[in-house]
């Protein structure tokens, strides 16, 4: 059983652009669940509309990429308002339902054959992002520290995803400390109060899902930039589930805690992951207990389990306030 | 005040002085029940009006319906001269029409600071845009701050500034949402049952914010189901009953009144009632 291998794996895997994606979106929803209280479980469809935005612009109609990127931004936003318009006068639950049916719907739209000209259909779309590669100040080489390297191609695609990440952080942290912010948090805790005090609470609600929207999109295109390829299937429901793990384990409501979940449940996973491998290979676990297939599936019952510790032993997750927690359970 | 009130008839839909919100033919219908029908309602400026009346006498439908929260099915109301029919909530609120709850809601995991920042109106820093440009709204989120340590302080409420308000006791938090209301600047605050599950010795003390709201000009409406606390500190005195105004007047005189009382104990009938008929 190498060691070596298994924290090698455990960290690339928790500073790489994968983590710094699902930051992005998890930041997203932070802004939506942490602070607004708004139930959105399609954080996913966001991403979706952003990488097929870039996707289908560059490699559909041969735009450049920038405008790709605009489109990707523009289609977040309209999908916030048709998901918003409707249901956010009405009781949280509704958007909650709302969204996780346009993620499925949206998701189905894509694939269908209907759409194929332009979204690829099943296949997909790749190789549309050759411009981001091309414009790397980064020489070919490997790079990295203790053991982990990464490729001069993965590293540009890290640096830029994790540099968003904080500049997004810097915008949330910047929002949520201001009076805007302090409506937003109001209307978590009482709707009604804000109401009753002179704010549009409709209007406020609007802004939150829009820009949370926003940023679950360039998480998106983030992804389909580094993978240089979309595919539909990719964007299911779970990756919505993983983004509330994300929040969870950080801490809902705190400006770092995506970063910190995000890291966290990536290094988590992958330690799982190459944990059982190595193990099973080494002889350390029978094949007749857990064989090789069925890793993908245990480290994710494992991540689960750590998660319920979690809740019992610290519910408000890692970076939030025990005190603020108790509150909230009254 | 209270001498000019004096003056009028003691008649449900009298017209005031001042008034300063005029209801016309409101009614709500929550299914086959009737919650509201009044016919004609005014409430007179600067005074302390009482809305009183037995469980489901549509008191706070009536309030609901007035502040935003609640739709009308008929009728028509004005507020400051200005026709607020229909408006939404936060309409009402910014044309000075404030109100409060009658479970309270502080919003728990914000400062009591916070909440009260929260309620003063037009923030240029919560204009999503110039949020994130701190030197446009310091300078006014300073001057709210103000103001807001003031009210906590005649509240009694500064030992407690900091704290979560969801940490403050039920008494303490009428109180906040007291406060809170009246960092909006309202012209009117209706008030829905401030004395419900507070204890007699912070009763007193909420019944004197009242009155001082009062001197200082405001108009007060509240509501309230226990008479005798109504009594020393309202001017006028309106009595619903199964959704409609059945006595107006001062305090003295509501407390006489037949129908007050009827509807408190309910109505006796001279003649029985006559079977319903059937086929």
């Amino acid at each position: 059983m190498d060691w070596s291998v298994i924290l090698s794996d455990a960290i690339r895997s928790g500073i790489g652009p994968v983590a710094a994606v699902y930051a992005l979106a998890a930041i997203g929803l932070n802004l939506h669940f942490g602070y607004t209280g708004l139930l959105n479980f399609g954080q996913v469809a966001f991403m979706l509309v952003g990488a097929y935005g870039v996707a289908a612009s560059v490699s559909t109609y041969g735009l450049p990429l920038w405008v790709g990127v605009l489109i990707g931004l523009g289609s977040s936003v309209l999908l916030a308002l048709l998901l918003g318009l409707p249901t956010l006068r009405l009781r949280a639950e509704y958007l909650a339902i709302a969204t996780i049916a346009a993620g499925e719907i949206l998701r189905l739209f894509y694939r269908s054959s209907w759409a194929e000209p332009v979204t690829g259909g099943v296949f997909g779309l790749q190789r549309f992002a050759t411009e981001f590669y091309d414009i790397s100040p980064i020489p070919r080489d490997t790079y990295g520290f203790w053991l982990v390297r990464f490729t001069s191609r993965d590293l540009w695609a890290l640096s830029v995803a994790w540099a968003v990440v904080l500049l997004a952080t810097a915008l949330i942290a910047l929002l949520v400390h201001s009076p805007w912010g302090r409506v937003i948090r109001s209307i978590r805790e009482d709707e009604d109060a804000v109401r009753s005090l002179g704010k549009s609470v409709y209007a406020y609600k609007m802004q939150s899902l829009v820009l949370g929207g926003v940023l679950g999109s360039m998480a998106g295109m983030m992804l389909a930039i580094q993978n240089q390829s979309v595919n539909p299937d990719s964007y299911d429901p779970v990756v919505t589930f993983f983004l509330y793990t994300i929040l969870v384990l950080g801490g809902a409501g705190r400006v770092f805690g995506p970063i910190v979940g995000s890291i966290l449940f990536w290094a988590l996973l992958t330690f799982f992951d190459s944990a059982l491998r190595e193990a099973i290979a080494a002889g350390y676990i029978s094949p007749d207990v857990i064989s090789a297939p069925e890793v993908g599936a245990v480290r994710f019952a494992l991540v689960g389990l750590g998660l319920m510790l979690l809740m019992i032993f610290r519910p408000q997750g890692l970076l939030g306030s025990r005190k603020e927690m108790l509150l909230d359970a009254r | 005040m209270r001498a000019e009130l004096a003056k009028l008839s003691f008649e449900p839909g009298v017209a005031k002085p001042d008034p300063l919100l005029v209801v016309d033919g409101v009614t709500r219908a929550f299914g086959g029940l009737v919650a509201v029908h009044v016919e004609h309602l005014e409430i007179e400026r600067g005074a302390i009006t009482a809305l009183i009346g037995p469980n489901g006498a549509g008191k706070s439908t009536l309030f609901n319906v007035v502040s935003g929260f609640d739709r009308a099915d008929s009728g028509s109301w004005t507020f400051d001269g200005a026709p607020v029919t229909g408006r939404s909530a936060h309409r009402v609120a910014r044309r000075g029409l404030v109100r409060t709850f009658q479970l309270t809601k502080t919003l728990s995991r914000l400062s009591v600071l916070e909440n009260m920042l929260l309620a003063a109106n037009g923030q240029r820093g919560e204009r999503l845009g110039l949020a994130l440009l701190p030197p446009v709204w310091l300078r006014q989120e300073r001057e709210i701050k103000r103001r807001a340590d003031e009210l906590l302080d005649r509240f009694r409420l500064s030992r407690m500034r900091d704290e979560y308000a969801g940490t403050l006791s039920g008494g303490q938090r009428k109180l906040l949402e007291m406060a809170r209301a009246l960092m909006v600047r309202p012209t009117m605050v209706m008030l829905d049952e401030p004395m419900a599950g507070v204890n007699p010795a912070l009763t007193q003390s909420l019944l004197s914010h009242i009155t001082d709201l009062r001197d200082e000009g405001m108009t007060v409406c509240f509501v309230e189901h226990d008479m005798d606390v109504v009594m020393g500190i309202s001017d006028w005195v309106v009595c619903m009953a199964e959704g409609e105004v059945v006595a107006e007047g001062p305090p003295h005189a509501v407390a006489k009144n037949p129908a007050v009382i009827d509807a408190y104990l309910g109505k006796q009938h001279d003649e029985p009632g006559t079977e319903p008929d059937h086929e």
